[in-house]
């Protein structure tokens, strides 16, 4: 992105709105990530992913698979009230998952 | 023993008393009992070790929700178990209605069981995969063939949620 200090000469001391937002951009992004369990089923999984991020079906399965064969997948990126709430809700159906800030 | 869908209930009938029984075990199995590997695999950490503030508050605050969680869907599968009590002679076959608005719950409780049992005997992989494995050999072989048969409700759940759309997004 461009920078023209000729404009940002100009401008008056930032508002405290502005000073929030860059806080939240900081913030972004956390992983909720599931990690594999030789116990739950994979039927389950993709339908738990189904019902809490409501993807379909063919997009649960993709991420059933990740989590089957790689022992990870990331669910969801973004910030980190909603990847905490994810999380929880993801342990209500008893899936390991966890939130990890993006490397 | 029969699995069919009935006006939006799950039913299964000829249950042999040997399958009743496994049946009556499930809101008993869902219990850690004082087992850490169970314990930590029903309530696992949230987050890695360097989260350490947010898997403290977690403990405080989600922890006793997801038991209250486990608890109803459990008491909701007992109530539904007390069908196998009412069906008279000792060793005759049972019939299990579990009806639609109930198959969350079940699934949950049959979760809560099969990672419970698991955690408690650390079955690997492998023998999670070994479905042929006889259950008469020793109480880890019956553990074995109990969590297998937990599963196997959980398929004929979920294929009658799918039939039902109730395993759709956001519903």
């Amino acid at each position: 992105m461009q920078i023209f200090p000729e404009i940002l000469s100009g401008v008056a001391t930032p508002e405290i709105g502005q000073e929030t937002k860059t806080k939240e951009a900081l913030d972004l992004p956390w992983n909720v990530v599931v990690h594999n369990d030789p116990v739950n089923l994979m039927s389950y999984v993709t339908m738990v992913f189904q019902k809490v991020f409501g993807y379909p079906k063919e997009k649960a399965e993709i991420h059933m698979m990740e989590v089957h064969q790689n022992g990870r997948s990331i669910l969801w990126s973004g910030v980190r009230e909603r990847a905490e709430l994810f999380v929880q809700q993801l342990h209500g159906y008893l899936l390991l998952a966890t939130i990890e800030r993006t490397s | 023993m029969e699995v069919s869908r009935n006006n939006g209930s799950l039913e299964i009938n000829e249950i042999d008393p040997f399958l009743a029984e496994l049946l009556r075990q499930i809101p008993v199995s869902t219990r850690p009992d004082s087992v850490p590997a169970a314990e930590q695999r029903l309530y696992s950490a949230p987050a890695g070790p360097n989260e350490e503030e947010f898997c403290a508050e977690w403990k405080i605050y989600v922890e006793p929700e997801l038991r209250r969680l486990f608890q109803t869907a459990t008491e909701t599968v007992a109530a539904d178990l007390r069908q196998l009590a009412e069906n008279g002679k000792p060793f005759a076959n049972s019939t299990l209605r579990i009806p639609h608005q109930h198959s969350e719950a079940w699934l949950n409780a049959l979760n809560q069981a099969r990672l419970a049992i698991a955690a408690k005997f650390d079955f690997t992989e492998a023998e999670l995969c070994d479905h042929y494995r006889s259950p008469i050999g020793s109480r880890r072989d019956l553990s074995l063939f109990q969590v297998n048969f937990y599963g196997f409700l959980q398929e004929f759940i979920l294929r009658a949620m799918e039939c039902e759309g109730s395993a759709e997004p956001g519903e």
